[in-house]
C-alpha cells in the first residue's frame, strides 16, 4: 500500500481526491457523505453574498452514444446564507478532522469585503482558502469571478489582501478564459499565493435545440453562455497545468482541475506537476462512489511502479515538457499494420489517403485475401492511421534507426545564424 | 442478440401466435449499436450483400438521427430492403462479412436495417419520385421481390410499367410464403405500396396466359420481364397425396398469412416431408396452429438439410422434432378418406449425387408406420412451365435460360428474373437475390434503350 497523503502548500489530505467546488459540495450532508465514501477533501461551493439562481442550470454534450463528454453549468455561487454553511463547516470539520475543508470565496473586489470573510470562515476551522477567481458566467458580470480573473493586477491585489489577514493556506483559482494563463498565475504568486488551483470552467454555449431553435440549456425562452468542463475539457486542463508547473516565475504547488475521471487522469495531472487534483463532473455523473476505484487504481499504479508515496510523482513529467523549438527534428517514427491482429476496416487507409501523406496501400496476397501495408518511406510518423484504428495492437509506431544526429529547430537556427555571422566576418 | 421469443404457445389465442417473434430495436437499442459501427471504407458488408446496400452509411444515418436518409440509403439499393432485414440469412452474408466478427461481434446489420425501414414505415414516407416518362411500356410478369424490383428501378428511370400478378395481392414470396411471425404482411405491402406511389400499374388477380394473352403483351409492350417466381410444391409421388389432410406447405403457409387462423390444426400429430426453409415454416405454423407434436421427417442428414441455422434453431425452439434418414413410402388413410398414419422407410446415404449431396438410400424392410392426422408436403417447388414454354422461352427443365450479364433470354425482348432463372442443387434461393437480379434486369433493359436510342 503506497502512501497516498498529500500535503498542498501545508494542507494535508489522506490522499488526493477533493471534490472541486461545485455542486457536490453545497452542503454539510453531501461532504460528509463524499467523505464516508473516501474523498480526501472538498472545496465547498463557493461562499459569499447569496445569489438568486435560475432553472434550468446544466447541460451535457453527448458523443456517439456516450452521455456527458462535456457539461456545462449557469449555476451561480452559494444560494445559502453564510451563517448556515459556516455552522456546517464546523460540523463537518469536527467529524472528519483529518480531511481537508477548503473554502471557496468570492466577493466584490473590495479589501474590507475579502478581510472580513476571511475572518468569519477561518473562525470555524477551515484547512485553507480558495480564492474563486474563476467563474466565467453571472457573477463575472457583477466584476467578480472571471471578470476579476481575467486582469492580472486584479488577481494580485485581491490576493494580496486575503493574505493579509488569511491564517491558513491561500490557493487561487484561475480561469482558463485568458490568452496565456501563466500571466494570471505568476500575479497570483506575486500577491502571495500559497498555491494556485486550475482550470474553472470555459466559456461555453452547449447547443442549440433543433425544433425549438432556442439554446440549450434554456431559461423561459433564453440563455446565456455557461461554464464548460467534464472530459472533453482535461486536454486544455492539462496543457494549462503544465505551462504554470514548467514556469521558471510561478513556484507554488498547483491543485489540478479538469476533466478528471479516473485515476489515470489524476496520475497524468500530478506527473505533469499537480500536488493533487480536484474532481466534479465525474462525482456529477456517477455519484461519490466512483472515489473507491480512483484510490485504489492509484494506490494499485504506484505499487506497481515501486513507487512508496503518490507525492513521488508529483512534476515528473514536466521536464519532459517544452516548446516545439526544443523537439529533435531528425526523430522518426513510421507506422507499422501488424497484419494478423487487422481486421482490414479499412479505416487507416482512407484516412491516410484523404487526410494526411498516402501512405497506406491496399494489397492482395497469393491467396486473395486483402491486407495493408505502409509505405514506410513516405510515412511522416504522423500517428494518424493509429489513432483511427479501432483494434488495440493493429498498428504500431515503431522508431527508425535516425540517420542524423538529433538537432532541434532552435539548435539549427542557432547553428545557421552562427554560420551566417561567420561568413559576414569572412566578407569583412 | 437474443430473440425475444413470445413465451409460448396459446392454445386459446391462436392468432397471437402468428405476431411477430422479434420486437425489433428500440430507439436507444438502434442509436448504441448505430454508435459501435467502425463505418469501415469499401465495408467488406457492403460486398456481402447481394444489392449491395451501403450498410456503413445507412448506419451512420442513424446514429445521426437522419433516419429518412436511412431508409432511402436502404430501400434505394433493395426495394424489398424492409422485408429483407427480416428475412435474410444475415450471419451469411452482411452480418458474416463485419469486420468486428474478428475482434469482439459483429453489428445487428439486419436488425439496424429494419429498425431503419421500420421508421419509414410507421411514418408513412415515400421515398422515390418517378422518373421522367421516356414514353416506353414494360410489362413484369410476377410482383414477387424479383418483380417489384425491376418495376421499381425502372419506374425510376422513367418507363411505364405494369406488373401481371396472378394472385389477389402483390408482393409474392414476401405476402404470403413467408410465416408472419417472421414477416408481418403489413411490411410487404408497404413496399408495394412504395413502388405504386411510382405509378406503376399493378394488375393482380391476372394469370398471363389466362386473363391476358402473350400475345397482347407481346404487342403491347415494349419489353417484358418474366419474375412469376415458382409455382406448387410437386407430388410425392407415393400412395396417400389425395388424402384429406395431406398439403401442400406453400399453401398451407399462405393461408396463415391472411389473419384468419384455422382451428383445425389444434391437437393434432404433423409431419412435414422435407427440410429446407419452407418446410421449417410449415412446422413452425403447425406449432403455432396448436399441434401437438410436430415432426420433420427427411431423407437425408442435418448435414444436407437447406435450411438456415437460425430456421433450424428456431424449429427446435419450437418443440419440431426431426426424423433424419426417413423416407415417406405411403401416407395411411381411414375408411372417410383421412390421414390416420404415414408408412416410412429407413435410408441410409450412398456416393455423392451431381450436386454433390450423397443420395439416400433406402434400407429394405425397415418399413415402419408413423401415426399422423396431416402430413405436409415440402419438397422443393415446381415451376411455371406452360407460361415458359408459351412464351417461346428457351429453358432447363423449367430453368429459363438467360444470358447472365443481361438476364435477357432466347427471346431479345423478354428478361427474365428470380427463381425463373434459379438453378437447381444451389441451395436456397434468397428474396435479396431476386431483388438485385429485378435490379439487374432494369438496368439492363435500360442500357439497352440508351445505347441504341429510340430504336424498338
Amino acid at each position: 500500500m503506497a502512501d497516498l497523503r498529500i500535503n498542498l502548500a501545508g494542507i494535508k489530505s489522506p490522499n488526493p481526491f477533493w471534490l472541486a467546488s461545485a455542486p457536490p459540495t453545497n452542503s454539510g450532508y453531501q461532504v460528509q457523505r463524499a467523505f464516508e465514501a473516501g474523498w480526501g477533501g472538498a472545496v465547498w461551493k463557493t461562499l459569499g453574498d447569496p445569489i438568486l439562481n435560475v432553472t434550468s442550470r446544466f447541460a451535457a454534450i453527448h458523443f456517439n452514444g456516450r452521455r456527458v463528454a462535456g457539461f456545462n453549468n449557469i449555476e451561480l455561487i452559494t444560494d445559502r446564507p453564510l451563517d448556515v454553511n459556516l455552522k456546517e463547516i464546523y460540523e463537518t470539520k469536527k467529524k472528519f478532522p483529518n480531511h481537508a475543508v477548503i473554502a471557496s470565496l468570492m466577493v466584490e473586489p473590495k479589501q474590507e469585503k475579502w478581510h472580513e470573510i476571511v475572518k468569519r470562515v477561518e473562525d470555524v476551522g477551515v484547512d485553507g482558502l480558495e480564492l474563486n477567481f474563476g467563474c466565467p458566467h453571472g457573477m463575472a458580470e457583477r466584476g467578480m469571478g472571471s471578470a476579476s480573473g481575467q486582469v492580472p493586477a486584479l488577481v494580485e491585489k485581491q490576493t494580496y489582501w486575503v493574505k493579509e489577514v488569511a491564517k491558513t493556506p491561500v490557493i487561487v483559482k484561475l480561469t482558463p478564459n485568458i490568452t496565456d494563463i501563466t500571466a494570471t498565475a505568476e500575479a497570483a504568486a506575486n500577491g502571495g499565493a500559497d498555491a494556485i488551483s486550475m482550470i474553472n470552467t470555459i466559456n461555453s454555449l452547449m447547443g442549440v435545440d433543433l425544433d425549438t431553435w432556442n439554446t440549450i440549456p434554456h431559461v423561459a425562452g433564453k440563455g446565456a453562455h455557461g461554464g464548460y468542463c467534464g472530459p472533453a475539457v482535461k486536454p486544455i486542463a492539462l496543457n494549462m497545468v503544465a505551462e504554470c508547473a514548467r514556469h521558471p516565475n510561478i513556484n507554488v504547488p498547483i491543485s489540478g482541475i479538469g476533466g478528471i475521471s479516473n485515476w489515470q487522469d489524476a496520475v497524468e495531472f500530478m506527473l505533469m506537476g499537480a500536488t493533487g487534483v480536484q474532481v466534479c463532473t465525474a462525482a456529477m455523473h456517477h455519484g461519490f462512489r466512483i472515489v473507491e476505484d480512483m484510490i485504489e487504481g492509484l494506490d494499485h499504479y504506484l505499487d506497481s511502479k515501486g513507487i512508496a508515496a503518490v507525492s513521488d510523482i508529483i512534476g515528473k513529467s514536466v521536464p519532459k515538457y517544452s516548446d516545439w523549438g526544443d523537439l529533435d527534428l531528425n526523430y522518426n517514427i513510421v507506422a507499422r499494420i501488424n497484419t494478423e491482429v487487422c481486421i482490414n476496416c479499412n479505416k487507416c487507409h482512407i484516412a491516410c489517403e484523404d487526410t494526411s501523406h498516402q501512405c497506406i496501400e491496399r494489397l492482395t496476397d497469393g491467396s486473395g485475401k486483402s491486407y495493408l501495408k505502409v509505405r514506410e518511406e513516405d510515412c511522416v510518423g504522423c500517428n494518424l492511421c493509429s489513432i483511427v484504428c479501432p483494434v488495440e495492437g493493429a498498428i504500431d509506431m515503431i522508431e527508425v534507426p535516425r540517420e542524423l544526429a538529433p538537432m532541434t529547430w532552435n539548435e539549427r537556427q542557432a547553428a545557421l545564424n552562427a554560420a551566417v555571422e561567420c561568413q559576414a566576418d569572412v566578407t569583412k | 442478440m437474443t430473440i425475444k421469443k413470445i413465451p409460448r404457445i396459446s392454445l386459446t389465442h391462436l392468432e397471437t401466435n402468428f405476431q411477430e417473434v422479434d420486437r425489433g430495436l428500440t430507439n436507444q437499442e438502434a442509436l448504441e449499436e448505430a454508435n459501435r459501427c467502425l463505418y469501415c471504407y469499401d465495408a467488406p458488408c457492403i460486398k456481402a450483400c447481394p444489392t449491395g446496400i451501403d450498410i456503413p452509411t445507412f448506419i451512420k444515418k442513424i446514429a445521426s438521427g437522419n433516419l429518412l436518409g436511412s431508409a432511402k440509403t436502404i430501400m434505394s439499393a433493395n426495394p424489398v430492403g424492409a422485408s429483407c432485414a427480416r428475412v435474410c440469412p444475415t450471419e451469411e452474408l452482411c452480418e458474416g462479412a463485419c469486420v468486428l466478427n474478428h475482434s469482439t461481434k459483429p453489428i445487428m446489420i439486419g436488425n439496424l436495417q429494419r429498425f431503419a425501414t421500420d421508421w419509414a414505415i410507421h411514418n408513412d414516407k415515400t421515398l422515390f419520385e418517378p422518373g421522367e416518362r421516356n414514353g416506353k411500356t414494360i410489362a413484369v410478369i410476377g410482383g414477387g421481390p424479383a418483380g417489384l424490383s425491376a418495376a421499381r428501378e425502372l419506374a425510376r428511370l422513367g418507363y411505364d410499367v405494369t406488373i401481371f400478378e396472378a394472385a389477389e395481392q402483390a408482393g409474392g414470396l414476401n405476402t404470403y410464403g413467408i410465416v408472419s411471425f417472421r414477416l408481418p404482411q403489413k411490411i410487404s405491402f408497404w413496399e408495394v405500396s412504395q413502388v405504386k406511389k411510382l405509378n406503376v400499374k399493378i394488375r393482380t388477380n391476372t394469370v398471363v396466359g389466362g386473363d391476358i394473352s402473350i400475345q397482347e403483351l407481346l404487342d403491347s409492350f415494349d419489353r417484358i420481364v418474366l419474375a412469376a417466381g415458382m409455382a406448387h410444391v410437386p407430388n410425392l409421388g407415393i400412395p396417400g397425396e389425395d388424402l384429406s389432410g395431406v398439403y401442400d406447405a406453400i399453401e398451407f403457409v399462405k393461408a396463415t398469412k391472411s389473419g384468419q387462423v384455422s382451428e383445425d390444426f389444434v391437437g393434432k400429430r404433423v409431419v412435414v416431408i422435407g427440410a429446407g426453409n419452407t418446410a421449417i415454416d410449415g412446422a413452425t405454423c403447425s406449432v403455432r396452429l396448436g399441434a401437438e407434436n410436430v415432426k420433420i421427417l427427411y431423407r437425408r442428414t442435418q448435414e444436407e438439410m437447406t435450411a438456415y441455422d437460425f430456421e433450424y434453431e428456431f424449429a427446435k425452439q419450437d418443440g419440431v422434432e426431426f426424423r433424419w434418414l426417413t423416407a415417406p413410402k405411403r401416407i395411411i388413410g381411414d375408411e372417410d378418406g383421412r390421414v390416420t398414419g404415414i408408412e416410412c422407410l429407413k435410408m441410409q446415404l450412398g456416393e455423392p449425387e451431381a450436386d454433390g449431396r450423397r443420395r439416400p438410400i433406402a434400407i429394405p424392410g425397415s418399413e415402419y408406420v408413423i401415426p399422423v392426422d396431416v402430413v405436409i408436403k415440402a419438397i422443393g417447388q415446381t415451376r411455371h412451365l406452360e407460361l415458359i414454354e408459351q412464351l417461346g422461352l428457351e429453358h432447363d427443365s423449367g430453368v429459363v435460360k438467360v444470358n447472365q450479364e443481361t438476364l435477357q433470354t432466347s427471346n431479345p425482348r423478354i428478361y427474365a428474373c428470380g427463381d425463373v432463372i434459379f438453378g437447381k442443387g444451389k441451395g436456397e434461393a434468397m428474396v435479396v437475390t431476386a431483388a438485385q437480379q429485378g435490379k439487374n434486369a432494369a438496368h439492363a433493359i435500360h442500357r439497352q434503350f440508351s445505347t441504341v436510342g429510340t430504336a424498338h
